[in-house]
C-alpha cells in the first residue's frame, strides 16, 4: 500500500531530458503549467499534450510510470469531471434529462477537456521529479532562489531541509510498515471499525514513528556536525550547475509552443 | 498434533510486476507441539518472510499454512484469532513500544485479545515476571529504560498474550553480551516452564546450538533441511557452502579433522570437543 507512492521517485538515465539544466527544467515546468492554463480549446491543448508524450517517449520513462503517478490523483480528476459534466450548461437542448441530472453536450466536452489538462499537469511534474534526482533538484531550486538571500531568507537552509526531507521519505515508509505489522502481531486492527476507532488505532503507530524520527534527526543532526557542516556561508559544491547551448535550445522549443499555444488563444 | 504445518507455501513478492520476485519457494514442513525450533540462513534467504506467514501477517501466493491443525486463511478462522495464538516478536522488538507505562504496554496484546481486568492484570504481571522485569519497572515509562530492558519488555509484551506459539525473530540482535544472555536465557526458560512451541530465528550458531533442538535452514527461499541439531551440524561443509556460518568450535574440528587428527564431523559443542580430544590423548598416551 505505502510503497505504491511516486513522489520523489527518480529513474536515473542518460536522455536528453535528463540532461537539462536542473534549473532550466524548473524554469520549463512552469512555462508549461502556464501553457495548459492559457490553452483554451482543443488544437492547442492537444499541442500541449503531444509536447509532454514527446518529452516522455525522449526521456525513456515508462509509461506505465506516467500512469502510476496519476492514481493518487485519481479521485480529484473524476470528480472534476463528473462537476462538469453535471453543471456545465449548454446553449442547446440538453441530451439527457432524468430526475435532477441534466447533461449538455458542453458539460462532456468540458469533462473531457478538464481531464486532459490535469492529466498533462500531473504527468508534466512527474516528468521533471522521474528524470531529476533530488539533490540536483533542490540544487536547482537553491540557485534560482538565492536572489532572496536579500531579504534574509535562509535559502540554503531551507534546499537541504529539502533535501533531507525527500532522502528519509523511503526510509520512514519503511519503517511504517515494520511498525504497523509489529502492531498487527500485537492484535491492532488497523483497518477495520468507525473514524473514532480507527484513528485511535493510529496512535500506536505513530508514537514509536516519531520516536525513531527524532532519534534518526539527532543522529543525522551529530553527524552532520562532526563533518564540520556549518551551513550555507562559503560552502562550495561538489557538482555546479552549468548552463550548455543545448539547455537554451530546448528553452526556444518550448518558448516556441508557448508561443504557438499564446496566438493561438488570443487571436483565433 | 503438529503445532505449525506448511503445504506447499510459496509467496511472490508484487506479482504481475516486472519487479516479481519469489520470496519462499514451496516449503512443506511440521513442527511438533513443544518444540524448539532453531531457523537459520543467509540474509535474503526467505527466513523472515516465511515467519510472518505462520501468524497471517503475509498471505501465501499459493500452498497452504496449518497453525494447530487449523486452515488460517479458511472462513472460518479468525485471522486475529491466529495472531494470538502465534506470537511473533520483529527484529529490534523495542520499536514498538509505544505507551506510556511499561504495564500499560505488556497490557496492549491482552487488551486486543477482550480480557477482562482481572485476566489482563494476571497476563501482564506474570508476562513481566517470566521476562526478568522487576515490579517497580512497570510503572517506568518504556522509553527510560536501557535497551535490554526494552528489548524484554517488548518480548514480554508478546509473551503476555500467552500464545502457544512463539516466533521470535533475532531476539538478542543489537544487546550487549550481558544483555544477549539474559534474553535467551529468560527465552529458555518460558520454553521450559510452558511448554510453548518457540522457533527462534538467529544469526549466532552457537545460540541455535545452545538453545534449539531442532533446525530449520533456509536456502535461497527454499527449506534447506528440518532435522535435529545434531545432524544440521554434521553438514557443517554444506551449510558453509550456501553462506552459513558454523560454530566456532566446528571450524577448529574442521582444521583439526584436515591435519590428520580425527576428531570427527559431528562437533559442535565445547563440551563434545573436549570429550573427543582427551579420548585421543589419552589413547595416544596409552599407546
Amino acid at each position: 500500500m505505502l510503497k505504491d507512492i511516486t513522489i520523489g521517485q527518480y529513474f536515473p538515465g542518460d536522455s536528453v531530458v535528463h540532461r537539462i539544466d536542473s534549473r532550466f527544467k524548473i524554469i520549463l515546468d512552469i512555462l508549461y503549467v502556464v501553457m495548459l492554463f492559457v490553452a483554451d480549446n482543443f488544437i492547442s491543448l492537444a499541442v500541449a499534450g503531444i509536447f509532454i508524450l514527446m518529452a516522455y517517449a525522449v526521456s525513456g520513462i515508462k509509461a506505465v510510470m506516467m500512469l502510476k503517478s496519476l492514481k493518487p490523483i485519481m479521485p480529484l480528476i473524476l470528480f472534476t469531471a463528473i462537476l462538469n459534466l453535471f453543471f456545465v450548461n449548454g446553449t442547446g437542448d440538453p441530451l439527457v434529462e432524468w430526475w435532477i441530472i441534466t447533461i449538455h453536450e458542453e458539460g462532456i466536452t468540458t469533462a473531457i477537456f478538464m481531464i486532459v489538462r490535469i492529466v498533462c499537469l500531473i504527468i508534466g511534474m512527474s516528468l521533471l521529479t522521474y528524470t531529476t534526482s533530488p539533490i540536483v533538484l533542490t540544487d536547482a531550486i537553491e540557485r534560482l532562489l538565492s536572489p532572496l538571500k536579500k531579504i534574509k531568507l535562509p535559502v540554503h537552509e531551507l534546499a537541504m531541509m529539502m533535501t533531507i526531507a525527500l532522502r528519509f521519505i523511503p526510509t520512514l515508509i519503511e519503517e511504517t510498515d515494520k511498525i504497523m505489522a509489529a502492531q498487527k502481531a500485537r492484535g491492532a486492527e488497523l483497518d477495520t471499525g468507525g473514524l473514532m476507532k480507527r484513528a485511535k488505532a493510529l496512535v500506536p503507530i505513530l508514537i514509536p514513528l516519531f520516536v525513531s524520527a527524532f532519534k534518526r534527526a539527532n543522529e543525522l543532526a551529530m553527524a552532520m556536525e562532526c563533518r564540520c557542516y556549518k551551513g550555507g556561508d562559503g560552502r562550495t559544491k561538489l557538482r555546479q550547475l552549468k548552463a550548455r547551448p543545448a539547455d537554451y535550445m530546448v528553452f526556444m522549443l518550448v518558448l516556441t509552443v508557448l508561443g504557438f499555444v499564446i496566438v493561438d488563444n488570443v487571436v483565433f | 498434533m503438529n503445532a505449525i504445518e506448511t503445504k506447499n507455501l510459496t509467496y511472490k513478492y508484487s506479482v504481475g510486476t516486472p519487479f516479481e520476485t519469489t520470496a519462499v519457494n514451496d516449503v512443506s514442513v511440521c513442527i511438533e507441539q513443544g518444540e524448539f525450533v532453531g531457523v537459520i540462513g543467509h540474509t535474503g534467504s526467505g527466513k523472515s518472510t516465511l515467519i510472518q506467514h505462520l501468524n497471517g501477517l503475509l498471505k501465501q501466493t499459493s500452498g497452504e499454512v496449518l497453525i494447530n491443525g487449523r486452515n488460517i486463511w479458511s472462513k472460518d478462522v479468525n485471522i486475529k484469532d491466529i495472531r494470538f495464538e502465534a506470537g511473533l516478536v520483529f527484529q529490534y522488538s523495542e520499536y514498538q513500544l509505544f505507551e506510556e507505562t511499561v504495564y500499560k504496554d505488556i497490557a496492549f496484546g491482552p487488551k486486543n485479545m477482550g480480557l477482562s481486568e482481572e485476566e489482563i492484570d494476571r497476563c501482564v504481571r506474570k508476562a513481566a515476571e517470566q521476562m526478568g522485569l522487576d515490579e517497580e519497572l512497570l510503572e517506568r515509562s518504556p522509553f527510560d529504560l536501557s535497551g535490554g530492558q526494552k528489548r524484554r519488555v517488548a518480548l514480554a509484551g508478546v509473551i503476555a498474550m500467552e500464545p502457544k506459539i512463539l516466533i521470535l525473530d533475532e531476539p538478542a540482535a543489537g544487546l550487549d553480551p550481558a544483555g544477549r544472555d539474559r534474553v535467551l536465557e529468560e527465552i529458555s526458560n518460558y520454553h521450559k516452564n510452558s511448554g510453548t512451541t518457540i522457533l527462534l530465528v538467529s544469526h549466532s550458531m552457537e545460540d541455535i546450538v545452545k538453545y534449539a533442538k531442532k533446525v530449520l535452514v533456509m536456502n535461497k527461499g527454499e527449506l534447506f533441511c528440518y532435522e535435529d541439531v545434531d545432524k544440521v551440524f554434521s553438514m557443517a561443509e554444506e551449510l558453509q557452502k550456501i553462506g552459513l556460518d558454523v560454530p566456532q568450535i566446528t571450524k577448529l574440528a574442521q582444521l583439526l579433522n584436515k591435519n590428520g587428527i580425527d576428531i570427527g564431523k559431528d562437533i559442535y559443542t565445547v563440551e563434545r570437543a573436549k570429550e573427543r580430544l582427551l579420548k585421543i590423548i589419552k589413547g595416544n598416551t596409552d599407546a
